[in-house]
């Protein structure tokens, strides 16, 4: 088994823009580009790959991309059921899995967003300047409890992912005291790592707490610095066994372990569901799994040398935190203020290239791709020797999570 | 029809054979959840399944529809044209609803008043004759 171990060995992204600037390349485009980069830093060719993974709600089909592609052959295909941003970490789990078991040899896992293209995830796919006067509101039929459930959250206008979030995190500031500007200085900690990314979308905007402030309010906690950008562009990793891994490009990236799912009761989170238990509700939904996960791994968060933690907002990353130990249930809010996630001298260096709040938004799989380079030591915002590297999906939602070392 | 709080141009309840019986008793201004008939456990959004036993029988039963805010958020965005801003979203929890939760809106209160564990009660909106939304209030008095 040991000779089939996963590891990473190969990352590529295209160029990462604002949301809808990419309008002259197809987002499928670039997936491809993605992908094709990813192999060549693996110092792969495209022949070798028989795999290819992604997950929820990718528009960007594994089989049409493999024909297009040239792939020789497609032995694994696989999406993660996990809804949104939850399942990137997932995919690189099955693509870990795939190769391991040997159904494939070589497994790409993508993901592409250009959301200038398709809806706008911030607008809840709502078009608030629609006709003034609509046909008199009624119970339109669905057809499957996927849709009924959501259908118990859109006639209250909970649609927008920034109000949803928003609720989970308004009850922890309740509980624990955690503040707007501990939330805020997470947002500040992320841009001073992006300001060090040229990839970073965000890279020329310096932040300061009092801008976090006085920024405008979306979802009360969420000002618009709380909240992730919204993305065009596509990243890629490259998924092999630690055989094939040996005498490739780049030093080769282990994965640990991998672990995805959700608590019971969860759906698809707060959008869906306000029953889950009273324990799990004001937490990133994730401690079971973090559990599970460093069981696995054999390590625990004490190990971990940096983290890249999924930041769609800045109070899911706060409760993330908790979950997989980092600090007691309710601390997180002075653990954000002892500088720990500082690339500089933290004592958990988190986000090292500035997280979907500052470097990009591509469903966190640029999450896995800065994980991959901390540990081969080519982040730009470096953490001297690093051999260990958590990053996780989208939290608050059914979720998933990898381990990462360096031997 | 009632007082109107919110556009005609909300995005309206989907429903199934399953979660139909929920808003035809909202039409008659009845707050519903659904409740499995051999365990008694309660459970909101409607669902095939109780998720306690696993049974598939179940009835409706009418709560009073009042409950305290278990958690908020003051939405600065609009969901339709011509709404009022902000608008707020809460999860309240049910009184007397064997521990269910509903996500719905508050209305009727400064969103700077609004606190987790303020008393609430219902505030139904005719959006039509087909359609009435429960929101909620804070209770009179409070």
């Amino acid at each position: 088994m040991s000779q089939r171990k996963a590891h990473i060995v190969g990352v590529g992204e295209t160029p990462y823009a604002r949301w809808g600037k990419i309008g002259d390349v197809t987002e499928h485009a670039l997936a491809c580009q993605a992908i094709l980069r990813a192999v060549e830093d693996a110092g792969l060719d495209m022949d070798d790959v028989d795999g290819l993974a992604s997950f929820a709600e990718d528009r960007n089909e594994a089989t049409f991309l493999a024909a297009e592609l040239g792939l020789p052959a497609l032995r694994f295909a696989n999406m993660v059921w996990l809804p949104g941003g939850g399942g990137g970490c997932a995919a690189v789990g099955n693509a870990a899995m795939a190769v391991e078991t040997g159904q494939a040899e070589v497994v790409v896992v993508y993901r592409s967003l250009c959301q200038g293209q398709f809806f706008r995830f911030g607008s809840g796919g709502v078009d608030a300047s629609a006709a003034p006067d609509p046909a008199p509101p009624t119970v339109q039929a669905a057809n499957s409890l996927m849709l009924a459930s959501v259908g118990f959250v859109m006639p209250y206008g909970l649609l927008m992912a920034a109000a949803a979030y928003a609720l989970p995190t308004r009850r922890h500031m309740h509980l624990y005291g955690t503040t707007s500007e501990q939330l805020g200085m997470l947002a500040v900690t992320f841009r001073e790592h992006a300001s060090r990314n040229p990839r970073a979308v965000m890279g020329g905007r310096p932040l300061t707490l009092a801008d976090h402030q006085a920024s405008p309010m979306i979802a009360d906690p969420h000002r618009l610095f709380d909240c992730c950008l919204e993305s065009d562009g596509a990243c890629a990793v490259v998924v092999t066994t630690e055989e094939r891994a040996r005498d490739l490009a780049k030093r080769p990236v282990e994965i640990l372990a991998s672990e995805q799912g959700a608590p019971q009761g969860y759906g698809f989170g707060p959008f869906s569901n306000a029953n889950v238990a009273d324990e799990i509700y004001a937490t990133g939904g994730t401690e079971e799994l973090a559990n599970r996960l460093w069981g696995k791994a054999g390590v625990g968060p004490s190990d971990m040398d940096v983290a890249q933690i999924y930041d769609h907002f800045t109070g899911c990353v706060l409760m993330q935190l908790e979950d997989y130990g980092f600090c007691k249930r309710g601390e997180g809010g002075p653990f954000i203020e002892s500088g720990a996630l500082s690339w500089h001298g933290g004592s958990l260096p988190t986000n090292t290239h500035g997280g979907s709040l500052s470097e990009a938004y591509i469903h966190g799989l640029n999450h896995v791709v800065e994980g991959v380079r901390a540990l081969r030591g080519e982040s730009t915002s470096p953490v001297e020797g690093a051999e260990t590297c958590l990053v996780t999906s989208g939290a608050c939602v059914p979720s998933s999570a990898i381990v990462l070392g360096r031997r | 029809m009632s007082e109107r709080f919110f556009p005609d141009g909300m995005p309206q309840p989907l429903a199934d054979s399953t979660t139909l019986p929920f808003w035809e008793a909202a039409a008659e201004h009845r707050l519903v959840v659904q409740r499995c008939t051999p365990c008694g456990h309660t459970r909101l959004p409607p669902a095939p399944v109780c998720p306690a036993c696993r049974s598939t029988e179940s009835d409706w039963q009418e709560v009073p529809g009042r409950g305290e805010v278990y958690t908020y958020t003051a939405v600065h965005r609009p969901m339709a044209a011509g709404q009022d801003l902000p608008f707020l979203i809460a999860v309240i929890a049910l009184e007397d609803a064997g521990g269910v939760r509903i996500i719905s809106n508050l209305v009727d209160v400064d969103p700077d008043a609004v606190e987790i564990g303020m008393p609430v009660e219902l505030a139904w909106e005719d959006m039509s004759p087909d359609l009435a939304v429960p929101r909620f209030r804070p209770c009179a008095g409070t």
